[in-house]
């Protein structure tokens, strides 16, 4: 295995020992960018002299939790000095002044930024096919989209060209890209990781977290994220665990709910079959497992849809074109400024979810949208709270389908169905990871989402790491050929 | 549900612009995603409370202490245009 294939915890091993040099692991992740990013094209923005420079920085005093290790970088998470675009026209020169807390906890920990990552522009989407720049392939068949909206995120870890990444999951888009790439990818509780800088889209619902390629990283960046940051009104005041702890093979009494609604929908059979193999190696290794009834699960999307697109669009009023950003040149007046940029520098699915909310708050429509979903809300919330009284965890698919075909999905409200079965935990503002489970007779991975109650991540770590010890895929990589 | 002349005023509110080629693809598009959100209306949410934010938290409140800020030279380096320290936009108030 080359050193680009590592995981995290293993490249620390190296570097603590002295195995390795943190410019060794550079040139190996640059060079393997340089074999394979002209066909993944996971990255927005290569920052390779920067990435130097932290190299430099750091043999000075060599500590930190992640000193030395490079990570990919989604693109709507602030980096000062370093282009953030969301792969929007509106935001191509945009160079924010400030690092979002995230990066400035990841840089006070060594780590190492090897670049910005595509995504779904402002993180609409779930194929990165709504890039405002290039959609990003799937590494594990280049046809294939990678998922989103963190699809470069997702795709740049499955390649091996980062050893980690970050992204943000507003409705599915950590988990469903690392479910169709085949890694690891958690959402933290809502209030859990701080959101100062990263780049609204529905602020009710965002959440950072880790795309990982194994669940041992993904505890290990969530301890670096993790904890209350005065600039998030939002983020929580508690006593953070140390995530590491919770990576142990035992899932002995724990009780595991598979809610009916989930499988009772109509989605592809083999990932309904290796889903519920999962669940019976889980079963077999002594957590008890029931079926549970989650009857509001089937209105999240509806839910979201009103609620997501009208964060979005008070979210989204601020790019007119006079602090930042791109401006129209064909302005004669104010308003017509405002209208002329934000219609050349908006991609066709952002203008209909800022649409779609600016409908659901418009005059006389409050009440019956936005009002109602909220109330949905509740209900979904409600209806969660009761089954973790209950229940540890509960297990179903992260997605209805493997990763589909590029250009496949045409229709908006279509492509909004791959988030069927993830939605619901940002509805709830509970934690939810997704890990491989297996793969399909096209060998594309498959992904199995825990989901916990509110600060619940300990025991999906658990419950999640002992599924990765007994199912021992995680070393697959997908073949790519790399071009010199 | 909704018509093209609803996009027009829609897009009005929201400073867009639909061009004239797109706007029956879009108002088709937004009456898909609209009829589908209705399903909303079989559940009964009569005496139920909304949720905004699904983490119980109360007024977050900090001392009122002057602390860091963005140079105003940072500020406005991102600015499509500037003078003076200060944003430049057209003209607003017609002569």
């Amino acid at each position: 295995m080359e050193l680009y294939d590592l995981t995290i915890h293993e490249l620390k091993d190296k570097l603590a020992s002295r195995e390795i040099s943190v410019n060794e692991l550079l040139d190996s992740f640059y060079k393997r960018i340089g074999g394979v990013e002209e066909k993944v094209k996971a990255y927005v923005t290569l920052t390779e002299k920067e990435a130097r420079e932290s190299a430099k920085e750091l043999k000075a005093e060599f500590k930190g939790k992640l000193a030395g290790i490079p990570l990919a970088i989604k693109d709507n998470l602030s980096t000062e000095g370093i282009k953030t675009t969301c792969s929007s026209r509106i935001l191509e020169n945009y160079v924010p002044p400030y690092d979002a807390t995230v990066v400035s906890r990841l840089k006070e920990a060594g780590a190492i930024t090897l670049g910005k990552t595509n995504m779904d522009e402002f993180a609409m989407g779930s194929s990165t096919e709504n890039s405002g720049f290039f959609p990003t392939r799937n590494p594990w068949d280049l046809e294939r989209a990678p998922g989103g909206s963190s699809g470069g995120s997702a795709a740049a870890v499955a390649a091996g060209e980062a050893a980690g990444a970050l992204g943000s999951d507003t409705g599915g888009s950590i988990r469903q890209p690392a479910a169709f790439c085949g890694v690891v990818g958690l959402k933290p509780t809502y209030g859990l990781v701080s959101r100062y800088g990263l780049v609204a889209f529905a602020s009710s619902l965002d959440q950072i977290g880790p795309i990982t390629k194994d669940v041992e990283d993904a505890a290990i960046l969530l301890n670096v994220i993790a904890g209350h940051d005065p600039m998030d009104s939002t983020s929580v005041k508690m006593e953070i665990p140390d995530y590491t702890r919770f990576l142990k093979e035992d899932v002995q009494g724990m009780k595991i709910g598979l809610p009916r609604e989930y499988f009772s929908m109509d989605f592809a059979a083999e990932v309904k079959e290796s889903v519920l193999a999962g669940v019976q190696r889980l079963e077999e290794a002594g957590a008890k497992v029931e079926e549970v009834n989650l009857p509001s699960a089937d209105y999240a999307l509806a839910a979201y849809y009103i609620i997501a697109p009208a964060e979005a669009s008070s979210n989204l009023a601020r790019y007119d074109g006079v602090r930042y950003g791109y401006r129209s040149k064909k302005a004669h007046d104010v308003k017509e400024m405002f209208t002329n940029t934000r219609n050349e520098g908006f991609g066709d699915e952002v203008k209909r979810r800022i649409m779609l909310g600016t409908y659901a708050l418009s005059s006389g429509y409050y009440d019956a949208f936005y009002l109602k979903a909220q109330k949905v809300r509740t209900m979904i919330k409600e209806d969660f709270d009761r089954l973790f009284y209950e229940y540890d965890l509960l297990i179903s698919p992260t997605t209805p389908t493997t990763a589909f075909k590029i250009g496949e999905m045409t229709d908006p409200l279509e492509m909004y169905q791959a988030d069927i079965f993830t939605v619901p935990v940002n509805i709830a503002g509970i934690p939810a990871i997704s890990i491989p489970c297996g793969f399909d007779s096209n060998n594309l991975p498959i992904g199995l989402q825990i989901m916990g109650p509110h600060f619940g991540e300990g025991k999906i770590i658990q419950a999640a790491y002992t599924l990765e010890q007994i199912l021992e895929i995680k070393d697959r990589r997908p073949e790519l050929e790399v071009s010199v | 549900m909704i018509n093209k002349k609803d996009v027009e005023y829609i897009a009005n509110l929201a400073n867009l612009k639909i061009d004239e080629d797109d706007k029956e693809l879009f108002t088709r598009q937004l009456d898909d995603i609209l009829n589908y959100v209705e399903k909303l209306n079989e559940l009964d949410t009569e005496g139920v409370v909304p949720t905004a934010y699904t983490v119980p938290m109360k007024n977050v409140l900090r001392e009122d202490r002057v602390g860091l800020s963005i140079p105003r030279e940072k500020a406005l380096a991102n600015a499509p245009d500037k003078k003076d320290g200060q944003f430049r936009v057209p003209r607003i108030i017609s002569e």
